[in-house]
């Protein structure tokens, strides 16, 4: 008689189980205290931010992405007031884009509310989640969802203008389709969408990322619209902007009245990012995207191990 | 002659310039809002709530000690504390967390007279659940 063997999704799932678990055991979750000035975190943060802010537009993920588990593991702050901050870095940098991004033609409003109504919403429950977990359970989930993050941009495929044959009932219901002119081609695009129950589930789980880890979703938001639902690229990821401003405010509201936002982390953030991301912008053009692309993999890969080593108190 | 996708491409440039103005001030006026507020709290021009020495000592502590702590209060509590330098900044990220209210809350008589009740439905539910969000309902603030 042979033995039963579990599936290999199954001994996955077992082993994630362990790995959360363990952190209750990693012992307390006050972070150790530095004995610099304490003028020198905040500084370290803006120019940490800036320089964050930079890197972030010629690589095409949003800040907040990598904001958290940078600053969550390298500096000296409670991980509760860096996703509070990572959420108002996510969600400025979202709100400055917005507007411009309506005017272009590049986000589509029909398309990002719906999503945001059901991401909105489970992001709330997300940020509640998120601070009523310990820390190191957060730390460790954090690491494993930015090495899935670093995964996902190795292999994940872009679709500049894909292809859908018939729009689903529900998106020809609401109406979800529009034009676009195509900067590059100066073509205009009409574009419509499919699959998209499937996509409201989607987003009704990243909200619960966004809300849990304040990250941002633009990582997630713009695979969902792009590949599942069909969105073309330059509409996916100007989308993605509107849909993250209502889903981070909501997340956001959470964080302050919990009082899990303290203005000496977060504005210095949010200040150095949006400086950054200015600069970024023009050095669009010159700098290699590809080149820039693969450095913040590489950054984001150690920020991940970092923060899973963290929460299993293997490297504090 | 205009075709229907005109007119429709047409109505949704209008729903968009309408969105993005309101966000665009509201964003200008929270970032404006928190930068001033957060010079006043560097320069010693207001007084912190917290003292600057001794935040290296409690912002590596969980939200609830931290709270403990410094005799922070949580929910909309920070507003009578306003006057005080770090709790003034609160305005600002108040401010920048609230401004996608007005914008939706403007689409609402758009799509109501274009009789789309859909989307002014899906635009009045995003504001009742930023305004729950806000009001510490959900989240146990108060």
């Amino acid at each position: 008689m042979t033995a039963w063997r579990p599936p290999l999704a199954l001994k996955f799932l077992w082993l994630l189980l362990l790995l959360l678990a363990m952190p209750a055991f990693a012992g307390d979750s006050v972070v150790p205290s530095s004995a610099l000035p304490w003028w020198f975190w905040p500084l370290a943060l803006f120019v940490t931010c800036f320089l964050i802010g930079i890197v972030a537009v010629p690589a095409g993920i949003g800040g907040g992405t990598l904001f958290v588990p940078i600053i969550g593991g390298f500096f000296p702050f409670h991980l509760d007031f860096v996703r509070g901050a990572g959420l108002l870095v996510a969600l400025a940098s979202a709100l400055a884009a917005g507007p411009v991004l309506l005017r272009g033609g590049l986000s589509s409003l029909r398309l990002a509310l719906p999503l945001a109504l059901v991401a909105s919403m489970s992001s709330i429950a997300g940020a509640m989640l998120g601070l009523a977990l310990p820390a190191s359970v957060i730390q460790t989930a954090l690491g494993l969802i930015v090495l899935g993050i670093v995964a996902l941009m190795l292999v994940s495929k872009k679709s500049e203008f894909p292809q859908v044959a018939q729009p689903d009932r529900l998106s020809s219901a609401l109406g979800i389709h529009g034009v676009f002119i195509d900067g590059a081609s100066g073509r205009a695009i009409d574009w419509q969408v499919h699959r998209t129950p499937l996509g409201l589930v989607l987003f009704l789980a990243i909200g619960v990322m966004a809300g849990m880890f304040g990250i941002g979703a633009g990582w997630a938001n713009v695979p969902a619209l792009n590949l599942l639902m069909g969105a073309p690229l330059k509409v996916s990821a100007g989308t993605s902007g509107l849909v993250l401003s209502l889903v981070d405010s909501s997340a956001a509201w959470v964080y302050l009245n919990r009082g899990a936002v303290l203005p000496m982390i977060a504005v210095p953030s949010v200040v150095g990012m949006m400086l950054g991301a200015r600069i970024g912008a023009r050095l669009l053009h010159i700098l290699k995207g590809s080149v820039i692309r693969k450095m913040v993999i590489t950054l984001l890969l150690f920020a991940g191990i970092r923060a899973l080593l963290k929460g299993l108190g293997i490297w504090v | 002659m205009s075709t229907p996708t005109d007119s429709q491409a047409r109505q949704q440039l209008d729903e968009a310039f309408r969105y993005a103005f309101l966000l665009d001030w509201g964003t200008r006026i929270g970032l404006v809002a928190l930068v001033l507020s957060f010079a006043a709290y560097l320069s010693g021009l207001l007084t912190p709530h917290v003292p600057l020495d001794q935040l290296p000592s409690v912002w590596n502590l969980p939200v609830n000690t931290f709270l403990e702590r410094t005799g922070t209060p949580t929910g909309w509590g920070w507003l009578a504390l306003a006057h005080k330098g770090d709790m003034s900044n609160l305005i600002g990220i108040a401010l920048l967390a609230g401004c996608s209210l007005p914008p939706l809350l403007g689409l609402v008589p758009l799509y109501l007279k274009r009789r789309d009740t859909v989307y002014a439905v899906i635009c009045a539910l995003i504001a009742t659940v930023l305004v729950l969000a806000a009001s510490g309902i959900l989240s146990g603030g108060h």
